[in-house]
């Protein structure tokens, strides 16, 4: 997979997913190596996003490398009006792989297209973000022992979460069965739906997640963000609605487990995390391993 | 028999050229847009709200002295996906074809999500066409799905 970009979850098959999970594993044994000493990443943050340019920064300085970049767009050139086509054409030059963060949808593909160096999607708008969902698998994977068969609940705003979307496309490749819950207004979208059609596997949709905490394997949980709401009354009446607490979990399985992509609001009570079911601070780890192991095998390390 | 038939249709006969025929009326300007008459230099006549036998209403465009490619003519099976196209010679018909709507768009469709880089940087969408009976188009970039109540052309 050498100088193979990432920009959506399909880029890579159902294979490629596996051997960056299997990479991470051997990083999560050894986080710190200098594999990486001669090697210069651009981070480039067009909009802010605290845990997942750390993540990547943190990863790329565990491995000896360098970064460079910026973590907003207001103080570079394309405040000037750069476009991105120069941003990109410009900063491959000091660089051997661009990460991007960028709120425009579809600036990813486009800049892996014109790019001399390979470029990971940190995130574009509300398109895609795949090494969130390497990093959701690996977890999956680890705290279940497989990704086959599993039973797995999430919770939210399913409509606009991309997190959602792009874990829910990786997950049909493993006979998962869905069970969705969320207010009737943030459903999961049919464009998304139809790849669950598609492999004829098994969902379940609900405006509760009671009746589903002791059938699930996983809880994925996610954050319904105020903007989405017209009504401000509503939203309040939804927020407190999928309320995790530690209670609730007390029925589940014994490998049940909670994640988040996180930032959380109050989805989740702060009781619940001390409970060996929590998983999302471990989730989030995790992201460094996964993105060690996606540089070093886009780079040809690994 | 031949001069009688000539004198019904209602837009003139061509001597050399190309009939799109069948177009959905409101499709018309559309059709001529995308084939890019509004700068062509040699006669171009084009009627809309056509009676037709099996449409109700339909229009047509006539180009003369004009062949154009089968990519070029499939691009408008996004707005008439049953027009027929005739070639004349000598104000005869030489092939009759219908169109066929290709698998991959560049250029004339806008995307429809305003945040899309496509309509932020100058560059041209691309499409595939993942339905071609509904016209729907999953944008190369940002992977939202135009439609055809979403389309609009450049």
């Amino acid at each position: 997979m050498k100088n193979k970009s990432l920009v959506s979850i399909n880029d890579y098959s159902k294979e490629e997913q596996l051997r960056i999970l299997d990479i991470a594993q051997e990083f999560e044994k050894k986080p710190v190596q200098t594999i990486l000493q001669d090697y210069v990443i651009a981070s480039l943050f067009f909009e802010p996003s605290t845990r997942t340019r750390l993540s990547f920064e943190s990863a790329v300085n565990r491995l000896g490398g360098k970064v460079v970049g910026f973590s907003e767009a207001s103080n570079t050139s394309v405040k000037k009006g750069e476009s991105l086509r120069d941003t990109i054409l410009t900063v491959a030059n000091y660089s051997d792989l661009i990460v991007m963060r960028n709120p425009v949808e579809g600036s990813a593909r486009f800049a892996s297209e014109i790019s001399p160096v390979p470029v990971i999607n940190a995130g574009d708008g509300a398109n895609q973000h795949p090494t969130q969902t390497l990093l959701d698998l690996y977890s999956i994977r680890k705290t279940q022992g497989t990704l086959d068969n599993l039973h797995i609940a999430m919770v939210g705003d399913l409509k606009y979460g991309r997190t959602i979307h792009s874990l829910v496309i990786a997950l049909c490749n493993y006979n998962t069965t869905f069970h969705l819950v969320s207010p009737v207004e943030l459903k999961l979208p049919s464009s998304v739906k139809m790849h669950i059609k598609e492999r004829k596997l098994t969902y379940h949709q609900y405006t509760e997640m009671d009746e589903v905490l002791p059938h699930a394997d996983i809880l994925y949980m996610t954050r319904i963000q105020r903007e989405r709401f017209s009504d401000p009354l509503e939203y309040e009446r939804i927020k407190n609605v999928y309320n995790l607490h530690k209670d609730m979990i007390a029925d589940t399985k014994e490998n049940f487990r909670v994640l988040h992509p996180l930032p959380r609001v109050n989805e989740i009570a702060i009781n619940v995390d001390k409970s060996p079911k929590a998983y999302y601070f471990e989730q989030a780890l995790n992201g460094v391993f996964v993105r060690q192991a996606l540089m070093a095998s886009i780079l040809g390390i690994k | 028999m031949e001069n009688k038939k000539i004198k019904e249709l209602k837009v003139s006969a061509i001597e050399n050229g190309t009939v799109i025929d069948h177009i959905p009326s409101n499709a018309v300007f559309q059709v001529i847009r995308i084939l890019k008459l509004e700068a062509f230099e040699n006669m171009v006549l084009f009627a809309t709200n056509l009676e037709s036998k099996k449409y109700g209403k339909k229009g047509i465009v006539k180009v003369s002295n004009k062949f154009f490619a089968p990519e070029e003519l499939n691009k408008i099976a996004l707005v008439a996906p049953h027009a027929s196209i005739i070639e004349i010679r000598d104000f005869q018909v030489q092939t009759k074809t219908v169109v066929e709507t290709p698998d991959r768009i560049k250029g004339i469709v806008r995307c429809f999500n305003p945040n899309c880089i496509t309509n932020i940087e100058h560059i041209p969408a691309i499409f595939a066409v993942v339905d071609k009976e509904d016209t729907r188009l999953k944008c190369h970039y940002c992977e939202k799905i135009t439609t055809r109540e979403t389309m609009e052309f450049r």
